[in-house]
C-alpha cells in the first residue's frame, strides 16, 4: 500500500467518525430520492446506514485492503447482505438495490470534501473510495439474485405441495387427484407423499386419480409404475383411475405394460374396487367400527 | 454351517409363526447367519409363517434385498410365507430406485397387519380396539 | 478405460460448484476418507455418508437415496476391488448444496464397464445392481476403471433437483 493510499484511508476514517450522522442521513435521503418504486421505511434505511457505517469504520481501522475490505469483514459483509436481501424481499429491483450501496460513495465524496480542498487529494479519494464500494456493489446484486433465487424455490416448491394434494377418501383409502402437467419433480413429490399418507393413515389402497392429466409418456408411466412399487413395498396397494381414451391410446402405442397395475376408468369405480380390497377383514377392523360409532 | 453360531437377531415364536426384525447395525456376516438361523428354526418349529420387521431400518441396499428375497425363496421351499412388514417410505422409494422389487416377498404396512395376513388371530379381548380410541 | 455419465456435462450448469478432476481432496466444507477395509468399514461409512447429509441439508429422502448409494459404491469396492476408501464432499449447504462421494479401490477394475453399468450383472454378492443402482440414486455419476490397477468412482447429488 502507498504512503498516499495510507494517507487518504486514515483521512477517510477520520471523516466517518467525525461526520458519521452527516453521512448517514445524505445517505438515507440519497436513496430515497432515487428509489421511488418501493416504499422503504425510512427508519429502517437509518438503521442500516448507522450499521453499516460503523462496521465500516471499524474495517477501515483495520489492515484489510480497501478492495477486499467489503468482501472479508464480516459485519461489513453481513450488513450488505442483510440491505440486499431486504430489497429483493420487499421486491426492490436490482438496479436500486445496486445503486443503494453505490449511492454511499457520493455521500462519502461530499464528507471528504469538508476535510481538504486539494484535488489531488480527492482525486485519491475518489480512487479510493470506488475502489472500496465496488466491491460492495457487486455482493449486494449478488446477494439480491440469491435471494430471489431463494424466492422463486420456495414459491415453486409450495406450488407442488399444493399442487397435489393426499385427500382421506375412506377408511384405509387415500385418493390424489392430480391435475395439469406431470413432470419429474412433481411425480417424485407425489410419489413421497402418497407414501408418507400411507404410513400415517395406515392406509390399505391409494388411488391415483389423473383425470386431470393432459398427457402421458414413457418418463411419466414410468413414475407411475415406481410409485405403485413403492406402495407395494410398504404393504400397501394403488389403484390408478380417470385414464382417458386418449391417454388410454398413448400408453398401448407406448407399448407401456401397466398390466400389473389395477386401472379403473372413474374415481368412483376404483373407490369401489378400495373399498372391496379394504373390506376384507382387516386386524381390529371391528374396533376401529366400535370407535368411529360412538 | 451345520451348527450356526446363535445370531445377533431375536427370533421369537408365535402359534405356527416365526416374529423377527432386522436393525440397521446388522452386517453382512451376520446378516448371513441370520438367514441359516431363520431357515433352521422354520423347520424346527414347523412354522408356517415368518414376519420380518423392518420398521427400524433406515436403509435396504441391494444386499439386503437379496438376503429377504432370498429367505422368501427358501421359507416357501420349506412351506412356510413370508412377510415383510413396516418398510419406511424413504426406504421404499429409494429400493424402488435402485431398480429392486423384492420379487416374491410379501409386505404389510406393519407388523400386525403382517400377523394378520399369516392369519395370527386376535384373542377376543381386543386391546387395540382401546389402545386406538386412547390415541385419538 | 473412463466413462462420464451425461449427467456430468449437466453439471456444469452448476458453476458455483465445479467439479474437480478426481484425485484432489479439496472440498469448500472440507472432506472426509473413510477406509473401507472391512465389514464394520461398510455400517462406519454409511453412518458418515448419512451426517454429511444432514449437514449439507438434504430431506429424508435424497439422505436415504445417498446413503445407499455410498453403501452399493462401499460394498464394491469392498467385495470386488479387495478394499479401498470412500471419500465424502460436502459442497455447499441448503438449496444449492450438494454431496460427493468417491469410492476408491486397488482392485482388479473393471473389463467391461458398459456391462457391469447394466442391471444384473455381478462378480460377487448383491443382486447386480451395484454400479447401476448407485448411478440411478445420484445426479452425476462417472467411472475411472483400469484392469489390473483398479476403479474410482465419482457421484454427486445435489440438492435442488
Amino acid at each position: 500500500m502507498s504512503p498516499r493510499e495510507d494517507a487518504t484511508r486514515e483521512r477517510l476514517h477520520d471523516a466517518l467518525r467525525e461526520r458519521h450522522e452527516e453521512i448517514a442521513d445524505r445517505w438515507v435521503r440519497l436513496q430515497l430520492e432515487q428509489t421511488d418504486a418501493v416504499d422503504l421505511d425510512e427508519g429502517q434505511l437509518r438503521t442500516e446506514a448507522g450499521q453499516l457505517l460503523a462496521a465500516l469504520t471499524d474495517g477501515l481501522s483495520g489492515e484489510t485492503p480497501v478492495r477486499h475490505l467489503f468482501a472479508s469483514h464480516r459485519d461489513l459483509r453481513a450488513c450488505v447482505m442483510e440491505l440486499s436481501l431486504h430489497r429483493a424481499r420487499a421486491g426492490a429491483s436490482p438496479t436500486d438495490t445496486s445503486l443503494a450501496v453505490l449511492c454511499l460513495k457520493e455521500a462519502l465524496l461530499e464528507a471528504m470534501q469538508y476535510t481538504t480542498r486539494d484535488t489531488a487529494e480527492l482525486f485519491a479519494a475518489a480512487v479510493l473510495i470506488n475502489r472500496l464500494l465496488d466491491t460492495a456493489g457487486a455482493l449486494s446484486f449478488e446477494t439480491y439474485v440469491e435471494g430471489r433465487e431463494e424466492i422463486i424455490r420456495r414459491q415453486s416448491r409450495q406450488l407442488l405441495e399444493v399442487s397435489t394434494p393426499v385427500v382421506r377418501l375412506w377408511r384405509h383409502v387415500l385418493a390424489v387427484p392430480l391435475i395439469g402437467t406431470l413432470d419429474t419433480a412433481r411425480t417424485q413429490v407425489v410419489m413421497e407423499s402418497v407414501l408418507q399418507a400411507i404410513q400415517e393413515h395406515e392406509a390399505q389402497v391409494a388411488i391415483i386419480d389423473i383425470t386431470g392429466v393432459p398427457a402421458v409418456d414413457t418418463a411419466v408411466a414410468q413414475h407411475l409404475m415406481h410409485t405403485v412399487n413403492a406402495v407395494r413395498l410398504m404393504g400397501a396397494d394403488c389403484v390408478i383411475s380417470g385414464i382417458r381414451p386418449p391417454i388410454a391410446q398413448t400408453i398401448a402405442q407406448l407399448g407401456i405394460d401397466l398390466s400389473t397395475i389395477l386401472t379403473k376408468a372413474t374415481l368412483a369405480d376404483a373407490l369401489a374396487a378400495a373399498v372391496r380390497i379394504t373390506d376384507e377383514p382387516m386386524p381390529g377392523a371391528d374396533a376401529h367400527l366400535t370407535a368411529a360409532a360412538r | 454351517m451345520n451348527a450356526p453360531r446363535p445370531s445377533a437377531v431375536p427370533i421369537l415364536r408365535l402359534g405356527d409363526v416365526l416374529v423377527t426384525g432386522l436393525l440397521n447395525e446388522l452386517d453382512d456376516t451376520s446378516a448371513l447367519t441370520f438367514t441359516d438361523e431363520l431357515t433352521e428354526r422354520i423347520v424346527a418349529d414347523g412354522a408356517r409363517g415368518v414376519l420380518i420387521d423392518v420398521s427400524r431400518l433406515d436403509l435396504i441396499d441391494s444386499f439386503v434385498a437379496r438376503t429377504l428375497t432370498e429367505l422368501a425363496t427358501m421359507a416357501r421351499l420349506l412351506g412356510a410365507r413370508v412377510i415383510v412388514a413396516g418398510m419406511r417410505p424413504a426406504v421404499a422409494i429409494t429400493l424402488v430406485e435402485l431398480g429392486l422389487q423384492l420379487k416374491g416377498v410379501e409386505t404389510a404396512l406393519n407388523a400386525e397387519q403382517g400377523m394378520h395376513a399369516l392369519g395370527w388371530q386376535q384373542t377376543a379381548r381386543s386391546p387395540r380396539g382401546d389402545a386406538y380410541d386412547a390415541l385419538r | 478405460m473412463t466413462l462420464y455419465d451425461e449427467a456430468f456435462a449437466r453439471g456444469a450448469r452448476h458453476a458455483d460448484a465445479p467439479l474437480r478432476p478426481v484425485g484432489l481432496d479439496v472440498a469448500p466444507d472440507g472432506a472426509q476418507t473413510h477406509a473401507v477395509m472391512s465389514e464394520q468399514d461398510l455400517l462406519t461409512v454409511r453412518h458418515a455418508v448419512r451426517s454429511a447429509t444432514v449437514a449439507a441439508g438434504f430431506a429424508l429422502v435424497d439422505q436415504t437415496r445417498i446413503v445407499t448409494a455410498a453403501s452399493e459404491l462401499a460394498r464394491n469396492a469392498y467385495v470386488h476391488g479387495g478394499g479401498g476408501s470412500l471419500t465424502i464432499e460436502v459442497l455447499g449447504h441448503g438449496a444449492r448444496g450438494g454431496v460427493r462421494l468417491t469410492v476408491r479401490d486397488n482392485g482388479p477394475g473393471i473389463p467391461d464397464l458398459d456391462k457391469a453399468l447394466t442391471d444384473g450383472w455381478t462378480t460377487g454378492t448383491g443382486l447386480g445392481h451395484g454400479l447401476g443402482g448407485a448411478r440411478r440414486l445420484m445426479h452425476e455419476f462417472g467411472v475411472d476403471t483400469t484392469v489390473g490397477e483398479g476403479t474410482t468412482v465419482t457421484a454427486v447429488r445435489w440438492n435442488n433437483r
